[in-house]
């Protein structure tokens, strides 16, 4: 059954997640709706920031919140798609992996469908929006090239967190409690991608923003967007690459994902 | 219904106050055990406690350009405030915690109903044993790290750092009680993870671990102190320990901690005794 009847089975089990999250209706309503103003309060956390200084970094409120909602929206989609693959730590510390592993899919996309989080799609609706708002507040000048960036953008770094998201979840393969490692890229390095690069002391900023690639997914495209000269002296094609950067990342990832399920053996218990 | 009994027998009403005593230690000392079992865990957590202290403080610090006094805080005692303050977040544990909900859901809880110590006194001291562990295990390497990498404040008052362990016990007991009213809607609601979210979001914001909440306006910052519960659980006591205010607020704010404790636990218990008449144990 696994070729013909794989896409049904996988589509069955988020089905089934959905079903089973939406059971209990008013504690899933309760949860989608805080979700959703997760976000915005993130957005305000911007704005409280700049009451108390007028410049962060070198860069005023409109940039700041254009590198933040890029972020944000980012991630967000990223958390929606494969942030459940966090709890890869948690199978492997139970050994209910093996079940999914004697089952007849693929690995990955099994895992996650079953843990699929309904309630992260109020979170990604909330953070479209706020990057659209976002967006017509920062009064971009508007050309085909910064259109594209814009198109890209998100792709781009919606592809680069799911690959931390990814990579982070290996780390249960050989650690079986580092639960929280994986947290400092993924919350960490959204975190990371919301404020300008120049704040960050270099160690911090090459490992994340150049290392990652995390100043391309907020940093970069933002002061290609605002026509902001960067203050670290990067030339301004750099927000180009992030897609060659998610690409990379990708690659690592899926080779260390192979390598994790190989060496992976059961807990035994 | 025949199980009438299944509300918790109240311990107070046990005549020996040593026995109970011994037994909070007991349970204490579990929870202490328990966690200091998980030391890969710990150490992963510690690496993400420096890497988030490094990122905050550089925003912190980024908003202290030009002499400014972001909230009234220096750089010192901005670096303070995040570096004890990752030390102290896993020891108030903001957190999300299910263990109750979870034990609701599946109908374990009966079990804690018909022991004769009250739930939530045994939770607590297993939680109280888990903070003291994280003190150990979570606070002292942040604040190491961040001494060696950046300059720290120094209390200069002497009563200062005693203040901050009962400040920080306080919020300690604070963070659980809020937590185990939390779990407690899982009576009402079978599922607590709305709750826990809404929590999540709340402890998070209202607490100050996104921002120092001196950030925000005054009117706001006076309704979070007399309105809510949450700057007892993470601002005040980095407040207390980076002597922001005053000696007499610094104080206040610690016996205000007190109220907050002395009005939840007893709302704790009467929330509880509710939930617990309505709980209909499904036979089996």
């Amino acid at each position: 059954m696994a070729e013909p009847g794989g896409g049904q089975a996988y589509a069955r089990l988020v089905r089934a997640q959905i079903r089973s999250q939406t059971q209990y209706r008013l504690s899933f309503a309760i949860d989608v709706a805080s979700c959703a103003l997760g976000t915005l309060v993130e957005a305000a956390v911007v704005l409280v920031v700049f009451r108390v200084s007028p410049t962060v970094g070198g860069f005023g409120l409109r940039e700041v919140l254009v590198m933040s909602a890029l972020a944000a929206f980012a991630f967000d989609l990223a958390d929606l798609l494969v942030g459940n693959i966090e709890r890869l730590s948690t199978y492997v510390r139970k050994g209910t992996l093996d079940t999914i592993l004697i089952r007849p899919l693929r690995v990955l996309p099994q895992l996650l469908a079953t843990d699929f989080a309904l309630r992260r799609v109020g979170r990604v609706a909330q953070s479209s929006v706020l990057l659209v708002a976002v967006l017509i507040y920062a009064d971009i000048d508007w050309t085909p090239a910064r259109a594209l960036m814009l198109a890209l953008t998100p792709l781009a770094g919606c592809a680069l967190f799911a690959a931390v998201f990814l990579l982070g979840a290996c780390v249960a393969f050989w650690f079986v409690e580092s639960g929280e490692i994986a947290n400092a890229f993924t919350y960490g390095g959204k975190e990371f991608a919301r404020y300008p690069a120049t704040i960050y002391p270099g160690l911090l900023r090459r490992v994340f923003g150049y290392g990652v690639g995390l100043a391309l997914v907020g940093y970069q495209p933002a002061l290609f967007l605002t026509g902001h000269a960067d203050p670290l002296g990067g030339p301004n094609w750099l927000a180009w690459t992030s897609p060659a950067a998610a690409a990379l990342a990708w690659t690592i990832a899926l080779l260390v994902w192979r390598t994790g399920i190989r060496h992976y053996r059961s807990t035994g218990s | 219904m025949s199980f009438a009994s299944a509300r918790p027998l109240r311990p107070d009403r046990a005549p020996d106050r040593r026995a109970r005593l011994y037994r909070f230690g007991a349970l204490f000392g579990a929870g202490f055990r328990r966690w200091s079992t998980y030391r890969q865990a710990a150490l992963a957590g510690l690496f993400t406690n420096i890497v988030f202290g490094v990122m905050i403080y550089s925003l912190l610090r980024a908003l202290a350009d030009d002499g400014r006094r972001p909230g009234g805080y220096d750089t010192t005692q901005l670096a303070t405030y995040v570096w004890v303050g990752q030390g102290i977040l896993s020891v108030v544990h903001v957190w999300s915690w299910n263990e109750l909900a979870d034990r609701v859901r599946s109908g374990d809880v009966t079990a804690d109903l018909l022991r004769p110590i009250d739930p939530f006194e045994a939770f607590l001291a297993a939680d109280l044993g888990r903070a003291a562990y994280a003190v150990l295990a979570r606070m002292v390497v942040p604040v190491l790290a961040g001494g060696l990498m950046f300059t720290l404040y120094i209390p200069h008052r002497l009563y200062t750092v005693p203040l901050f362990a009962i400040s920080l016990t306080l919020g300690t007991v604070l963070s659980f009680t809020l937590r185990y009213l939390v779990n407690l809607g899982a009576f009402w609601l079978l599922d607590a993870r709305g709750l826990t979210a809404v929590w999540l979001l709340a402890s998070g914001v209202f607490a100050g671990t996104f921002f120092p909440l001196r950030f925000l306006p005054e009117w706001g910052q006076a309704i979070l102190w007399f309105a809510t519960p949450f700057p007892g659980l993470f601002q005040i006591p980095l407040d207390v320990l980076v002597e922001r205010p005053g000696p007499a607020q610094q104080i206040g704010s610690v016996v205000l901690q007190l109220v907050w404790v002395a009005i939840l636990i007893p709302l704790v218990w009467r929330v509880q005794r509710a939930a617990t008449d309505r709980l209909v144990i499904q036979g089996g």
